[in-house]
């Protein structure tokens, strides 16, 4: 009986250890940027610069910056129109090769996207 | 108060630190005017003690810049009233200007509502002849064929054009189209070839006034503040002995003198931006309300015929 209750205690401490080292690393991730499909758009800039995501992966850029910015592929694979705050532009990266886009109205912003 | 020349050292006429004593009391709303050589300054706010005559140069003109109409976020929920004041700030000076410059960013979303809105505003200038430059924000998705529709009639290629008043020859310039990647501000080849072979046979003695909405010099490349390939474009103008460059984008006034060239950029009528490197970005800086008019303003320029040209007088909407 008490053997089984110390198991079981131990199993509980190590659960709630489980849990706070996920916890962890879950706020971690949130500190670069939410989701790892997500590009936040704000102070003339992209975060993350540089996202790397699976093929098939849909990335979404979210405008939080109180000034109008566009996404726009270097090599014209992708262009999002004028985006004024709290608006989104999303594009599906089917193919790997890396991605660099910049802002069209403020061109020293840029970023890339990596597919794998 | 007059202050003249002093020191004469290049024996061009200027006595350069009071230029540069007078620029400083241009920030606290002072009125500069070059007569016959010398440099006279008078308070904004004394201008009615003199007469007339003794403020008119040859040629006075006004420019504004970023009234970014459609902007409606903190830093400034009214743009178009604060416009207003531009306005009613240009019709109230004792110089009426000949015309106004805008040097661009009219709009903040190249929206045909915007544009109709501050054609409304600006009809109630006393002046109706306004010239334009285009900013990025006025050529969204389009490229700028809405802006040239509009207000680039007259004008080549992307909106680009000279005009000449009372022997001062002027250049308008688009620098914010075909931007690449990482890059600033951008003139590109077609326009540069038409610059080079539009002063070509100038006088030397003409006193060219370059506008274009991106600053044509490196104020500050992080922020996107400078213009790549703005060497080659001055390098046609070193044969002038004045050449005036007058810019905006940045959101406040900065003065830059290089030989025969003297750089000026305006404040914006719609909202300050921060110095540079003073902030994370370049962006619309909030202020208390009741300091917001102090930073937004209107520049008026006087040329008097001379050996060297322009006087450049910012004033704020409102004293500090």
């Amino acid at each position: 009986m008490k053997g089984r209750f110390i198991f079981s205690i131990t199993a509980s401490l190590l659960l709630l250890a489980g849990y706070v080292a996920l916890g962890d690393g879950g706020a971690r991730a949130g500190a670069q940027g939410s989701a790892t499909n997500q590009v936040k758009v704000d102070n003339f800039s992209f975060a993350p610069a540089a996202l790397t995501v699976p093929a098939g992966t849909t990335v979404t850029w979210e405008n939080r910056d109180d000034i109008p910015h566009t996404v726009v592929s270097d090599d014209k694979v992708f262009k999002s129109k004028v985006l004024d705050t709290d608006e989104k532009f999303s594009y599906t990266f089917s193919k790997p090769g890396t991605y660099a886009y910049f802002c069209s109205i403020h061109p020293k912003m840029t970023g890339k996207v990596v597919v794998r | 108060m007059a202050d003249e020349i002093i020191h004469d050292h290049n024996r061009d006429g200027i006595d350069r630190r009071g230029f540069l004593k007078c620029m400083a009391w241009a920030g606290a709303g002072a009125f500069c005017v070059l007569q016959g050589g010398v440099l006279k300054s008078f308070a904004l706010g004394q201008l009615d003690r003199h007469p007339a005559s003794s403020l008119k140069g040859e040629l006075s003109f006004v420019q504004i810049s970023d009234s970014h109409i459609g902007f409606n976020k903190a830093a400034n929920p009214d743009v178009i009233a604060t416009l207003q004041t531009a306005v009613a700030k240009i019709n109230a000076l004792p110089t009426p200007p000949a015309f106004v410059l805008h040097t661009g960013d009219l709009t903040h979303l190249s929206k045909p509502a915007e544009f109709d809105a501050l054609d409304q505003v600006l009809k109630g200038l006393n002046t109706s002849r306004v010239f334009y430059v285009p900013g990025e924000h006025d050529v969204l998705e389009d490229n700028g064929a809405q802006y040239r529709e509009r207000f680039g009639k007259d004008a080549l290629g992307d909106g680009w054009y000279s005009f000449d008043q009372k022997g001062v020859h002027f250049i308008g310039l688009v620098n914010v189209l075909n931007l690449k990647a990482g890059g600033l501000g951008n003139l590109g080849h077609d326009q540069l070839e038409w610059l080079e072979k539009d002063v070509k046979h100038l006088k030397h003695s003409t006193p060219i006034v370059l506008f274009a909405h991106i600053p044509l010099w490196s104020v500050y490349p992080e922020w996107g503040w400078g213009t790549d390939d703005s060497a080659q474009a001055l390098s046609y103008l070193k044969k002038f002995g004045t050449v005036t460059v007058l810019n905006g984008h940045i959101h406040q006034t900065m003065q830059k003198v290089e030989g025969n060239v003297t750089f000026h950029t305006a404040m914006s009528t719609a909202f300050p931006q921060p110095q540079p490197g003073t902030a994370a970005s370049p962006g619309p800086m909030k202020v208390p309300a009741e300091t917001l008019r102090s930073l937004l303003g209107i520049t008026d320029v006087d040329f008097v015929r001379g050996r060297h040209a322009l006087a450049i007088t910012d004033s704020a909407l409102e004293p500090k």
